[in-house]
């Protein structure tokens, strides 16, 4: 009996062994995930805050070498990313609009029971999410709606995201059914009640939609590859992709400079600089909408 | 109300035809009483139809000698035309290896990263630590395509790259990992997971935070160990999610975002790294070869949605979970 209750004792200290050990490892294995996320970061960061030669000769690691802002400075004076920015600005703030706007006229209703022909226009909308015609048919659609090289064809094709939409829909479906029929009775009109009370209680949802189709549209480089030819309508990602991945920075960058060791340089660091500078709105905005954005996934993964 | 109640109360029952035509009322009513619910979703359907539905059809272009003067609809049938020049096209299988060795490549180590990184999240109490990590590796996924695949550009360049520079400091010869061939679809898919293993992670923490407590309250009595938990208790409690994203991805695999690896390719490693959808992009829009790239297309798709539908009938018969 002493004998058994002793090794029971035992067993259970070299579990409580095992079971730290195996907490110690996940502890290693997350670290070593953050370690793996952050570092590539951090060079980037710490390279665009060193001198052209320091970057040249390959002597950042994750601190600034000779601390300087020349690769800044040529970013700023770069007229294109000027445009770009200002472009970038325009289509993700009434492309958002648009797309917040459309998205939530379409799921309230599919979120009512009352609203009838729902289920026919959810298999309708479903259906597109696992079927589409392609690139070609696309094209020649917005073609012949004579909105190539015009900035509606940053706006228009991408009016809505269907997984957004239900999204959008299963957070209506979780308000109380009871509030609608109050109000009903009470004589609201249906338009009246989803402005006046839906909208007002679904800010956590519209956050989430904000946020998702602002980014969206912010990253977004394929249909202005596309559909745009005027470098006067390009958004960021258009121009960052000429320079940063095409190798062709237009001169005005490389204004005097004149020996070829230092615009060769200029020009690696200039990448740095331009990967943080165009990343900065989404990754400043991040932390604070981040909640928000953990709870969306989180409403849509509730459906499935 | 009143009505409704005389006629059940009638010697005779109403016939189907009466019946059909009440029901058909009954819908007339609501439709005429919620008349705003179609004022709502009119603008939101229109472009749906439009911008979903007109382009699918738009894929008969497919059949057809398209040309820019008579249109999809006036241009001449070209029958199979299209489809037998796709099939004769030796590059073509060579595209749409690509195409399926980078997707189930990307699937072999992208598909379990993020159920890892979840549960090992869950192993460890909610603190500044778990915070960070959390928040840190969701941030890549707000990255664009185009930052990280400079990212990589320039981290793996054999002149001024972090990845040259660890191995000039070991005494080796920096590597042009973006110039051969062989690496391209290592760089692609780890880079992925880089970027998307964290964002991936939320769904399966939210499902992993609705285990019933209970259940570990009772392996604790029984001994268990923290790795006895998560083998019996955790993974069981994320099959049903598993099995969701298994269809999705699965039901994604041909149809490999463009995006990224048209940025990726350089005239060096186009061997590895051309596939369906860049090819779609070249032949179509810069070739302007419309109803050759639009079978491409078309083939690509159809083969997308039979897989989707085999794979979920699949989960279907073997397990309880599935889309619909």
């Amino acid at each position: 009996m002493v004998g058994g209750a002793k090794t029971v004792q035992s067993t259970k200290i070299r579990e409580a062994v095992a079971d730290r050990l195996f907490l110690g490892i996940v502890y290693l294995f997350l670290s070593l995930v953050l370690i793996v996320i952050l570092f590539p970061l951090l060079h980037v960061l710490s390279a665009s805050f060193s001198s052209p030669a320091a970057v040249t000769s390959g002597k950042v690691w994750l601190w600034p070498v000779n601390f300087s802002l020349v690769g800044y400075k040529a970013v700023f004076q770069n007229s294109d990313i000027l445009i770009g920015f200002g472009n970038s600005l325009f289509y993700s703030v009434v492309g958002t609009l648009i797309n917040v706007s459309f998205t939530v006229m379409l799921a309230y209703p599919l979120a009512r029971k009352t609203f009838y022909g729902r289920g026919l226009i959810m298999v309708l909308i479903v259906f597109t999410m696992f079927f589409d015609g392609g690139l070609i048919p696309n094209y020649l659609l917005v073609k012949s709606l004579g909105m190539v090289n015009t900035r509606w064809a940053m706006i228009i094709p991408g009016a809505l995201a269907v997984f957004q939409v239900i999204i959008a829909r299963t957070f209506f479906q979780s308000l109380p059914d009871e509030l609608a029929e109050a109000a009903e009775m009470d004589g609201c009109s249906d338009m009246r009640f989803f402005l006046q009370v839906v909208l007002p209680l679904s800010k956590p949802i519209l956050a989430v939609l904000f946020l998702m189709y602002a980014i969206g549209h912010w990253n977004a480089y394929f249909n202005a590859l596309i559909y745009l030819k005027d470098n006067s309508m390009f958004p960021l990602q258009i121009f960052l992709r000429n320079i940063l991945i095409l190798n062709s920075e237009n001169s005005d960058m490389m204004t005097n400079v004149n020996s070829l060791l230092v615009q060769q340089g200029l020009k690696d660091l200039l990448k740095y600089s331009l990967i943080v500078v165009s990343s900065a709105p989404v990754l400043i905005i991040y932390p604070f909408v981040q909640k928000h954005f953990v709870k969306g996934v989180m409403i849509g993964s509730l459906k499935g | 109300m009143e009505a409704t109640r005389s006629k059940a109360a009638s010697p005779h029952p109403p016939g189907l035809a009466a019946r059909r035509k009440r029901a058909g009322s009954q819908a007339g009513r609501k439709i005429r009483k919620h008349w705003q619910f179609y004022l709502l979703v009119f603008l939101p359907l229109l472009y749906i139809v439009i911008f979903k539905y007109v382009p699918m059809f738009g894929v008969i272009i497919a059949f057809k000698e398209y040309n820019v003067v008579q249109g999809i609809l006036g241009s001449p049938w070209a029958g199979l035309k299209y489809f037998k020049q796709l099939f004769d096209t030796p590059f073509f299988w060579q595209y749409f290896k690509n195409t399926l060795e980078i997707s189930l490549y990307g699937m072999a180590i992208g598909f379990p990263a993020p159920i890892i990184l979840a549960l090992a999240l869950n192993e460890i109490r909610n603190g500044l630590f778990k915070k960070s990590v959390q928040m840190i590796t969701y941030a890549p996924y707000f990255i664009s395509t185009v930052v990280i695949v400079s990212i990589l550009i320039v981290n793996l360049s054999p002149n001024v790259g972090l990845l040259s520079n660890i191995f000039r400091s070991l005494g080796m010869e920096p590597i042009d990992f973006m110039g051969k061939a062989g690496y391209f679809k290592t760089i692609y898919v780890l880079s992925d997971v880089w970027q998307f293993t964290g964002y991936g992670a939320i769904i399966y923490i939210a499902a992993l935070s609705g285990v019933n407590p209970d259940l570990y309250e009772a392996a604790k009595v029984d001994g268990a160990s923290r790795f006895q938990k998560i083998v019996h208790i955790d993974l069981p409690s994320l099959v049903p999610v598993i099995v969701i994203m298994l269809i999705l991805n699965l039901g994604q695999i041909m149809g490999l975002g463009f995006e990224k690896i048209y940025l990726m390719q350089n005239p060096l490693n186009l061997n590895t790294s051309e596939v369906i959808s860049t090819y779609v992009y070249k032949i179509g829009l810069l070739g302007a070869n419309f109803s050759f790239s639009a079978a491409i297309g078309l083939f690509n798709s159809v083969i997308n949605f039979v897989l989707l539908i085999l794979v979920n009938f699949i989960a279907k018969k073997i397990s309880s979970n599935s889309l619909w």
